[in-house]
């Protein structure tokens, strides 16, 4: 009885260790050379495994930056412009600053401003209804509300306002991947700059329809009327398809075009001070007081478009965004409509 | 009894308006005519604001193989040329006539006189079903005379007539069977005269037993007193759905299936609805384009006195038909054109009449409720309802996580968007929905692949 035990025992070891000797020699033979540098980026890499850059994962994309050149081409939109600077001190490169972006909805068809025309009880996806027909209120190019975008988001950016209708970015965690921009069949996504101290202009409405059809399915929609592009110095807005569109990287923020704007379809974000009629000059760095006054005075203050300037598109959170840093914005305000 | 092989599903088929005899809607104040009404290229509009139009004049122009001719459904003066809403609330180009009393164009006989004898030349009906805007009516819209030219490779052996009318509710072919047999007749005669087959079948359901006596009782009267009417008999199916669709239709008629993305005519059948036939029968024998139809009115909710079948004028908005039968019923939650099954609930009431357009059925709250949607369980009763042998619960799946090349391989492109897996679903999924979207994504990358090698 000992002796079989023993035997056995003596049998599996001499197996186990013939066998380890066989893979060992294996595994020199066949060895697969990588470079070691994959595994270097891949652990300075969020690990989020998004797809946001464009690889199937983060490895994919660590094993694109080691094979490419430079690193021009290739950033990693969550881990952003920190990560990239790591990777390129990995790999021994130079890596040029991105402005960070943020995912913008370009709607302004809240339950308010834009009335139901019929009421859809189909699936709720806004895939599905989309290819179904053009959407329960008169404008076919609107947000179609059923959270398709919210869905895709991985970070849980992204929410959908039960009052207005429309789905809302939450600034801070939106590492505009673009997943959402995928996900929306009305195209009404987009990645934008996300601008000094958060701040941004941009045209809030993807209506090509003609100015009274517009106007007509939605009261905040973009008319195509030109004032905003005769009045911005800086060239950055051109009207196409009776539909304006500013180019973020010509915008200086004067916020001009604002004011000019009959239908209040463009949004200025994050601004301590509304924008005013004569414009003094581009509200270059503006040391207003507390950032509560401001919200205040824009709340109080502003009876006009500028009214939507603090629309929940924008997190209620950055909202105030005090001219501290972006990042001490303080919570207190939270629910302001 | 025949019928197809595989699938289908037994819907209550509520024929409420089917004693309803065809009555003509008059005129409304002012038409508007879509450009679009049929499948292919959109015509174009030749009219210009305050142009003069007759009854039965062109107004719009096929852009293509593929697209037909449009013609003005009444006389008047053209007001404006431009984008309108249809049904699904997509802008489409209408052109908008003020009506006045009908002056016809010259050519067209409008008298109610039938005409037995089939022309001798197959190109002079061919012609004429072109430039009188034929196009098929048992939904797709279809322009006919694409469809009555086969490729010199295939041959075609046997016409069939759908007179199936598988969706509950619509009575509209079963009354043109009751009311215009002859016409029907003949039309079947005059395409069996350009296929050149000597077999034509009207398939009717089992449901409609009056049309099908009165189909026998006519193409035997015809085949004894004219020439040409050999060789077309009335076949009696098995009541199911969808019966009337076209792979399905030749599998219960002819007994051969048609292989994955093929063509009837690769089997030898040409499928013609019954109405598509009246209305070759007007255009050949009596000039007469395609700018009327019948239309059913009909919905549970609606009283029976109101329950109507009308011959319409293409052009006439939806809500002035509501009008005519008494306005829209207060219990109907959802108002949608064709039928339950395969039709499209109307967004935009002020759409107009197309020649397609075969319905207004009206849906209460409760019969259009959507069930909470729950897990699917493997239970089979999809895969077992799919007249065209797919598997709805694995397309489902497949669709959700976007795998395309997965989809084609099972063959989500086949799908006729019947609905009989979303009908048949105990957990409430939304099958349908999802291998909709599937199949345009497959069919476009499919095009998209064969494209470049042109």
């Amino acid at each position: 009885m000992t002796t079989t035990i023993i035997w056995t025992i003596v049998a599996v070891t001499l197996l186990g260790l013939l066998l380890a000797v066989v893979l060992y020699l294996v595994a020199k033979k066949f060895k697969v050379e990588e470079d070691p540098r994959i595994d270097e980026v891949e652990k300075v890499m969020p690990g989020a495994n998004c797809g946001g850059c464009g690889f199937a994962g983060c490895r994919a994309f660590a094993q694109a930056c080691v094979e490419a050149p430079n690193l021009d081409n290739n950033f990693c939109p969550v881990g952003g412009n920190e990560v990239m600077k790591k990777v390129a001190a990995v790999l021994g490169v130079e890596v040029k600053e991105k402005a960070p972006m943020v995912a913008v909805v370009r709607c302004n068809g809240t339950c308010e401003n834009r009335p139901k025309t019929n009421e859809y009880d189909g699936y709720k996806s806004c895939k599905v209804k989309a290819a179904l027909y053009s959407g329960d209120t008169g404008c076919i190019y609107g947000c179609l509300g059923c959270g398709d975008c919210v869905a895709a988001c991985q970070f849980g950016a992204l929410s959908m306002d039960p009052v207005t209708g429309l789905p809302v970015v939450d600034e801070e965690k939106c590492t505009a991947c673009g997943a959402c921009v995928k996900a929306c069949p009305k195209k009404i996504i987009e990645l934008r700059n996300k601008g000094p101290k958060n701040r941004r202009v941009f045209v809030s409405c993807v209506n090509m329809e003609k100015g009274a059809t517009a106007r007509k399915a939605c009261k905040s929609a973009c008319i195509g009327c030109g004032k905003c592009e005769k009045a911005c110095p800086f060239g950055a807005i051109t009207v196409e398809h009776n539909v304006a569109y500013i180019d973020f990287n010509k915008c200086k923020l004067c916020r001009k075009c604002v004011v000019e704007c009959p239908t209040g379809a463009i949004h200025d974000v994050n601004f301590p001070t509304p924008a005013q009629k004569p414009a003094p000059k581009p509200a270059a760095k503006p040391e207003t007081a507390s950032p509560a006054a401001a919200v205040e005075t824009a709340e109080a203050a502003a009876p006009k478009p500028a009214a939507e300037t603090k629309r929940p598109v924008q997190s209620p959170a950055t909202a105030p965004a005090s001219p501290v840093t972006e990042k001490e914005a303080p919570k207190p305000e939270k629910k302001e409509e | 009894m025949k019928t197809f092989s595989i699938g289908g599903v037994h819907p209550h088929d509520s024929k409420i308006a089917a004693g309803s005899k065809i009555e003509v809607l008059p005129l409304p104040k002012t038409v508007y005519i879509s450009m679009i009404q049929h499948l292919g290229g959109p015509a174009k509009a030749i009219v210009a604001p305050g142009d003069r139009v007759k009854t039965g004049q062109v107004i719009g122009e096929p852009t293509g193989f593929i697209s037909a001719y449009v013609h003005s459904s009444v006389t008047g003066t053209v007001k404006s040329v431009g984008l309108r809403k249809d049904l699904n609330g997509i802008p489409v180009v209408h052109v908008e006539i003020a009506v006045e009393p009908d002056e016809w164009m010259d050519g067209i006989d409008t008298s109610d006189k039938l005409v037995t004898e089939i022309p001798e030349d197959r190109q002079f009906i061919l012609d004429r079903i072109k430039s009188n805007g034929v196009v098929g009516l048992g939904g797709a819209t279809f322009p006919t005379h694409v469809k009555l030219c086969p490729p010199p490779d295939k041959k075609a052996e046997c016409l069939i007539l759908n007179g199936a009318e598988c969706e509950p509710y619509l009575t509209s072919d079963y009354r043109i069977m009751l009311e215009k047999s002859e016409q029907i007749v003949v039309g079947a005669a005059i395409m069996k005269k350009v296929l050149g087959v000597s077999r034509a079948v009207i398939g009717i359901e089992e449901n409609k037993p009056e049309a099908i006596a009165k189909m026998r009782e006519t193409v035997s009267k015809l085949q004894s007193s004219a020439k040409g009417y050999d060789g077309i008999e009335v076949m009696t199916l098995k009541k199911k759905y969808p019966q009337g669709g076209e792979k399905q239709l030749i599998d219960a008629v002819m007994r051969r299936q048609v292989k994955s993305m093929g063509l009837p005519i690769d089997v030898g059948a040409v499928v013609q609805n019954v109405a598509t036939s009246l209305a070759v029968y007007d255009a050949v024998q009596k000039n007469m384009p395609l700018i009327t139809n019948t239309l059913t009115v009909t919905g549970d909710c609606l009283p029976a006195d109101r329950q109507k079948n009308y011959l319409f004028r293409i052009g006439y908005p939806l809500s002035y038909i509501a009008e005519c039968n008494g306005g829209v019923p207060e219990q109907a939650a959802k108002i949608v054109s064709g039928g339950p099954m395969m039709g499209k609930a109307i967004s935009n009431l002020d759409a107009t009449t197309q020649k397609g357009s075969s319905s207004l059925l009206y849906l209460t709250e409760k019969q259009t409720e959507r069930k909470p949607e729950s897990n699917c369980i493997r239970c089979g009763k999809c895969a077992e309802a799919c007249p065209m042998g797919l598997e709805p619960f694995l397309l489902n799946k497949l669709a959700r996580n976007g795998m395309t090349e997965e989809l084609e391989q099972n063959a989500v492109q086949d799908c006729i968007e019947c609905g009989c897996c979303l009908y048949s679903c105990p957990a409430n999924i939304p099958l349908l929905d999802m291998i909709r979207i599937a199949k345009g994504e497959v069919i476009r990358a499919m095009r998209a692949r064969t494209a470049p090698k042109k």
